[in-house]
């Protein structure tokens, strides 16, 4: 079956080209048969990437170790459900993982807006020569297609992708860095086409919440799995692949704050078409470290002759996107100004610029220590204390903006009706800060200080939503809830996003209290010793031995005390994986959801004569991390809700529109 | 298996030509300005930017209105915005009734 694979995947380069110079002779000559023809290539493209995705998953789920991937990635005794972590666990895998969501969301893109032929005329051509250089890899650079005689067993699954967040965590994060593909077409065919009205925003702004919201989500999947498995009891290192996760969406952050200061104002067209290119740019960036073996990381799992090809496609990228927006530099210019430094897109304005400066700057810690390779010659580890220095530097005052922005008006904002507006949410900061103090916290500056800023932002948007409520209720005469479901529905945008900001909020306040209030120690422990920490007291019993499936289970019985009282037992340990050969981390977790703190123990280095090193992680407020997340999806699902009183009025407006140029 | 792989390689390259050449089995004689797709000419680009326009006047001034009622702005501030914001929609709209052809 090797050979359909292979097949499907020429065909999809054969049909990706073609969509790329017919589209772009089609957009050109204003043909529209041609025109039409190359969208259809595209859905075909997509239908090839399908079958070479089902041959290898096929392949995958019977174990067929005739396929070089299939052997490398799995073993006769990996459950089925791990399969999946397999298909997009390897280089090739991820790549076709990439190609198949490109040309999906690229027909999915195409196909809704097949009625704008002028508008979709120049995407075409764009998103074909995404899917170029990807099908071009996938045939002639790096095959998941590759067989060899049949060995009698594979290499098995790398154990610390052997989680069920691994079966998720990679497609979400695929579903956003490649989603970002598609607001860059249509900014690209925009361009082009010389038509830098607002369609193509309109048109893109789901395609970004999607791909934004996906990088989130995919993010957040990630930190937990890392929590999880990796063993170190934290969930975020600065590692450069998740810096390469992180990047693109806070490019793409600041474009949905700048794009409304666009729709709302005709400002910052330039801008957006940076950061819209900026978003896209540090997708493929970010596959490139990932994929060319350029980083010795945890995720780097690979290495092998991707770089220079992906190097090229992102020079071809980043060169060919700023010749655009240079060459296209008339058309956005807008006739209209800030009007006041104190106004809501002056506030969206700072946010945009803390956003990007902390991308630049992450930008530059994953780049320095290549370019100090390839310059001098030796390798520079950028560390967490930079990263740290500048989340606080630019994260602190970006969290303050979150608050700060729902309470000013746009245009301008008198200093008089500010103090008026702000009054509730500073005296709720104050007291909160007060009530830390008295608490304890002020053991940490920064915590005190996102806890404070929180405390203001939340306040804020609990405010938002009160003055809303209680204004509609006046207006329509109807109940309280009833006004809240009415305010939110016809402002889905701004109420969506309050709810992503009080996710946000959650995020910080369990970033600032897990890393500024944690505490953690460790130690060798024979049978009945016993190790305290952050109020817990923890006693070792005893160490066990049990054969699981693919794997050896090793696990220490721990019982956890707090105030003398025996509150529960825990079995930190190691998975021992037979046909990989290698040992995981299996970190035993305690959640305490009245304390809000996660108990965390790690077994290391399990002695002949039963002793162990242990050690043991409290870290306070780590589950608002999780919580977060799901108040995020919420938020994500409100604000990408289809608004038909919306729809209805872009609608007509663009038939007015052409009604007003036929003769 | 190769022979059955190459056959079921064949038959979808096959369909993807037929699909992908679909417009023009269906419409082989089709030539000039019917070969066209519908594009925008000068005056309805001028008349969409206008009723962009229009729409971000409006808007301003509607999200004024909620603004003010909420309490975010002052009764002074909403008196000094409200009317360069009228003007700017009535702007925009006389605009797009002297472009109506």
């Amino acid at each position: 079956m090797s050979e359909v694979g292979r097949a499907a995947l020429l065909v999809c380069l054969a049909l990706a080209l073609y969509a790329t110079v017919a589209g772009a002779f089609a957009a050109r000559e204003r043909r529209r048969r041609l025109a039409v023809s190359a969208q259809r290539a595209l859905y075909a493209a997509f239908a090839s990437a399908v079958v070479a995705a089902i041959v290898l998953f096929s392949a995958l789920l019977r174990h067929d170790f005739s396929f070089v991937y299939v052997a490398d990635h799995t073993s006769s005794k990996l459950p089925w459900y791990f399969c999946l972590s397999a298909f997009w666990g390897g280089q090739e895998g991820s790549l076709l993982l990439w190609l198949l969501v490109l040309t999906g969301f690229a027909a999915a893109a195409v196909f809704l807006q097949r009625r704008a032929q002028d508008l979709i005329a120049w995407v075409v051509p764009v998103l074909g020569i995404c899917g170029v250089f990807f099908a071009f890899v996938l045939v002639a650079v790096t095959s998941p297609f590759a067989t060899q005689v049949r060995p009698a067993e594979g290499f098995g699954l790398n154990p610390s992708l052997q989680n069920p967040y691994m079966i998720a965590h990679p497609p979400a994060l695929y579903l956003g860095y490649v989603g970002l593909a598609i607001p860059f077409a249509f900014a690209m065919g925009a361009l082009l086409s010389g038509r830098t009205d607002e369609r193509w925003i309109i048109v893109t702004r789901r395609w970004t919440l999607i791909a934004w919201a996906f990088l989130g989500i995919g993010q957040l999947l990630g930190s937990h799995w890392a929590y999880e498995e990796i063993g170190w009891g934290g969930y975020f290192a600065w590692d450069p692949v998740e810096n390469a996760a992180l990047m693109p969406w806070l490019a793409a952050t600041a474009f949905l704050h700048s794009v409304m200061v666009q729709e709302k104002k005709g400002m910052l067209k330039v801008w957006n078409m940076l950061l819209v290119a900026l978003a896209f740019n540090l997708s493929i960036f970010g596959t490139f470290l990932t994929r060319s073996g350029v980083l010795n990381s945890v995720h780097s799992f690979t290495e092998g002759p991707l770089g220079p090809w992906f190097l090229g496609f992102l020079c071809f990228s980043v060169i060919g996107s700023l010749a655009l927006i240079l060459w296209r530099l008339p058309l956005l210019r807008s006739k209209t100004k800030l009007e006041s430094l104190i106004s809501r897109e002056a506030t969206f304005l700072y946010n945009n610029l803390l956003l990007v400066a902390l991308c630049l700057t992450i930008l530059w810690g994953v780049a320095f220590p290549m370019l100090s390779e390839l310059v001098r010659g030796t390798t520079v580890t950028v560390g967490q204390p930079y990263y740290n220095f500048f989340l606080r530097s630019f994260g602190l005052p970006l969290l303050l903006l979150m608050g700060i922005g729902p309470l000013i008006a746009w245009r301008r904002a008198s200093l008089k009706s500010l103090g008026r507006t702000f009054v509730i949410p500073a005296i709720t900061a104050v007291v909160a800060g007060i009530a830390l103090l008295i608490a304890g916290a002020g053991s940490s500056t920064p915590g005190m200080i996102a806890y404070t800023f929180s405390a203001f932002v939340l306040a804020s948007i609990a405010l938002e939503f009160w003055r809303g409520t209680r204004a509609r209720r006046t207006l329509s005469n109807v109940r309280w809830l009833r006004a809240l479901g009415e305010l939110v529905s016809r402002n889905r945008r701004r109420y969506g996003g309050y709810v992503v900001h009080a996710a946000i909020v959650l995020l910080a306040a369990g970033i600032a209290g897990s890393s500024a209030y944690g505490t953690e120690t460790e130690g060798k422990l024979k049978p009945g010793q016993s190790l305290s920490s952050g109020g817990y007291t923890v006693t070792y019993r005893s160490l066990t031995r049990e054969p699981k499936g693919n794997h050896v289970e090793l696990r220490a019985r721990v019982d956890v005390y707090r105030g003398g009282k025996q509150v529960g037992v825990m079995a930190p340990g190691k998975n021992e994986y037979l046909a990989e050969q290698q040992v995981s981390n299996e970190m035993a977790i305690r959640t305490d959801f009245l304390r809000a703190e996660d108990l965390n123990l790690i077994l290391d280095q399990p002695n002949e004569d039963g002793s162990i090193f242990l050690k043991m992680v409290v870290k306070p407020l780590v589950n608002l991390i999780w919580l977060a997340g799901f108040i995020f999806v919420l938020g994500s699902v409100i604000t990408l809700w289809p608004d038909a009183r919306e729809q209805r009025r872009l609608v007509e407006r663009y038939q007015s529109a052409r009604a007003h140029g036929r003769p | 298996m190769t022979a059955l792989a190459l056959v079921i390689g064949a038959i979808v390259a096959v369909a993807c030509v037929l699909w992908v050449a679909g417009p023009f089995l269906r419409e082989p004689t089709v030539a000039g300005a019917a070969d066209l797709f519908d594009d925008l000419d000068p005056a309805a680009s001028q008349a969409l930017v206008l009723a962009e326009e229009r729409d971000r006047a409006l808007g301003a001034l509607k999200e004024l209105e909620f603004d003010h009622r909420t309490g975010k702005i002052s009764d002074n501030d909403y008196r000094d915005q409200v009317g360069p914001l009228r003007r700017e929609a009535a702007d925009a709209l006389r605009q797009i009734e002297a472009a109506q052809p």
